[in-house]
């Protein structure tokens, strides 16, 4: 520490050239942790994924519908636990399209096949008996302020009801968690029977079916029972690991993972040549002044740590100052945002962030700082260096 | 008076190129404790090559230097660095203090490789801009200085981990008259009464009649060493 304020003077002996290196720094964090974050969000489908639960759906299409008549057939494949089933709503809530996901479900089979949202009993027992109730996760009903008893109106975008409006009104009849992901908490659960009585067409069909099975390890198993239950039928399915599914519809995005990875890259290489050349020619500049440093008697090594510091002290600045924008920004349009599950940044996104700022110092300082350390004091005194 | 720098057969060749120069050629001297030495001969003679083999800077190619009893030819880079921590300071004909550091903490710099604790460094350097008569320039940055005024700084920076021996190169090279002799008094003072040993590399005789001794070089070779 008692290093600091000499690290510190030497980052800001040209103060603009290095508040502006400074600034393209935190532009760079400041992208890498809103790029990250969604990401994360819809890598987070995947990662939470159960092992034990399968997902069908229509072979050819994820916006295909599959008859519910398919249910009984699937509970009756060996090693099938239990069914629930889940069809894609969309809408609108206060003129935008919705920030969270709608999904008509049966309660008792939804809350059985998923257990890690938890229902208080009571509140599960007044939905099941509320034709037009829904349940919303705690997140989701915080963002908006809802509380239970209140009433909420989605407009629907492709389910307008027998009766030609498109408004779907329900009354939050629960507020349920979800301990281990605050992510799975986004999302508004009504009544499929109320949704399938009052929708204009497609009676009778859901969008997917949830199996559990008894054992994990017999899920490829099941999942082909189940396809072939249904081979060369109008509604071929295709029943895959819930995480397969998670990613297939991440996937409808296009590529994430592979799109951040090659805008970051982009971003840092850019970042690791102008921080470089900053490095390199703010030390080029300091060398009489690194000779007298070793001159009084600082180390080699000293030096080199005095030159690393400076580059690290650069990057790991305008790193957490990027990463707080990030976060600020997120916040800022979490109404946007929240529809595909960022929540924030992560603390694996800043840790993240963290390592890449440590790696990016350490390739912007070591060239600069290796020079300074074999730097000979006589030759730089005597400005043959 | 006894000796604290013993120079036997001193030799440095550099390597220009493919070229190999004689900068010093077997330079036997003894200095005292407490001397004031002025090391004088035309350009090239070998002067600041000897003063940077005595200041630990640089290696002989052969020959020996032994500073209170310890011989720097077979030290290596970092404990001859920790040595010159301890035990020189230096005072440059161009200054050489942190343009980005105030004259406080440009004195402070030696001491961050001592143990003191921060409130005894800012002490000391206090004390030392003090001796050099700048305590009220404490605050201001190089740039803000006269010449003699970051000389001063210079001076209060070598003194300040009170070193036994001072080595200087050209300290009033840059100066004007007046001011090259209220430096060079002040490094007499130092020699005088604080009893530091000073060698001091000069073109100026006004400034070598500050020391006690000159020692003459040419072309790498000690050719006189007489009473100032």
């Amino acid at each position: 520490m008692k290093y600091l304020h000499l690290v510190w003077a030497g980052l800001f002996r040209k103060k603009l050239r290095t508040l502006l290196t400074l600034l393209s720094v935190v532009v760079a964090f400041l992208l890498f942790g809103m790029l990250q974050s969604v990401n994360e969000a819809f890598r987070a489908g995947a990662d939470q994924a159960r092992a034990d639960r399968l997902v069908t759906n229509s072979r050819y299409s994820i916006i295909e519908m599959l008859p519910i008549g398919y249910l009984p057939r699937i509970e009756s494949v060996p090693g099938v636990r239990t069914v629930a089933f889940a069809s894609w709503f969309g809408g609108s809530y206060q003129d935008r399209p919705a920030q969270f996901a709608v999904f008509p479900v049966d309660p008792a089979r939804y809350l059985a096949a998923v257990p890690e949202i938890v229902l208080p009993s009571d509140q599960a027992e007044t939905w099941q008996r509320t034709r037009d109730g829904a349940i919303v996760g705690k997140s989701l009903a915080e963002r908006y302020g809802w509380q239970i008893g209140d009433r909420v109106t989605v407009v629907a975008d492709i389910w307008p009801k027998s009766d030609g409006s498109n408004d779907w009104n329900f009354e939050i009849v629960g507020v349920y968690t979800s301990p281990d992901s605050q992510q799975s908490e986004g999302a508004l659960l009504f009544q499929h029977e109320y949704f399938d009585e009052a929708r204009q067409f497609a009676r009778g069909t859901v969008g997917w079916f949830l199996v559990q099975v008894e054992d994990p390890d017999r899920a490829d198993e099941v999942a082909k029972a189940v396809d072939a239950l249904f081979a060369n039928s109008t509604n071929e399915t295709k029943t895959q690991t819930e995480k397969a599914f998670a990613q297939g519809f991440a996937r409808q995005f296009g590529d994430i993972g592979l799109i951040v990875t090659s805008i970051l890259g982009a971003v840092f290489f850019t970042i690791l040549v102008l921080t470089g050349n900053t490095m390199a020619q703010a030390v080029r500049e300091r060398i009489p002044e690194l000779a007298i440093l070793k001159t009084l008697g600082f180390s080699d090594r000293a030096v080199l740590g005095l030159v690393l510091a400076e580059a690290l002290l650069l990057i790991v600045l305008g790193g957490l100052l990027g990463l707080a924008l990030a976060a600020a920004a997120i916040s800022a349009v979490q109404a946007v945002l929240a529809g595909i599950g960022v929540q924030g940044v992560s603390l694996s996104v800043v840790l993240m962030g963290m390592a890449i700022m440590v790696v990016l110092g350490l390739c912007v300082g070591l060239p600069p700082a290796i020079r300074a350390m074999r730097l000979r004091v006589v030759d730089a005194l005597g400005g043959h260096q | 008076m006894s000796t604290l720098i013993e120079i036997r057969g001193l030799t440095k060749v550099y390597q220009r190129g493919k070229q190999k120069v004689e900068a010093l050629h077997s330079v036997n001297l003894d200095i005292e404790r407490g001397d004031f030495v002025a090391l004088m001969g035309p350009s090239g003679s070998g002067k600041t090559t000897l003063l940077n083999l005595i200041g630990g800077l640089d290696s002989p190619t052969s020959g020996s230097i032994k500073i209170d009893g310890q011989a720097l030819e077979k030290m290596g880079s970092g404990a001859l660095a920790k040595w010159r921590a301890a035990h020189v300071g230096f005072v440059f004909q161009f200054y050489n203090l942190l343009p980005v550091l105030t004259a406080q903490r440009n004195v402070e710099l030696p001491l961050l490789l001592t143990r003191l604790s921060a409130a005894r460094r800012r002490q000391n350097a206090a004390v030392a801009l003090q001796l050099v008569g700048l305590a009220d320039r404490a605050n201001h940055k190089p740039r803000e200085l006269s010449g003699g005024q970051e000389q001063r700084v210079a001076i209060a920076r070598a003194i300040v981990s009170d070193p036994s021996l001072l080595v200087c190169d050209e300290p009033t090279g840059d100066l004007d008259r007046e001011t090259a002799d209220e430096i060079l008094g002040l490094l007499q003072t130092l020699n005088r009464e604080h009893g530091k040993t000073i060698v001091m590399v000069t073109h100026d005789p006004k400034a070598a009649e500050y020391a006690r001794r000159i020692v003459r070089l040419d072309k790498g070779t000690l050719v006189e060493s007489e009473a100032a």
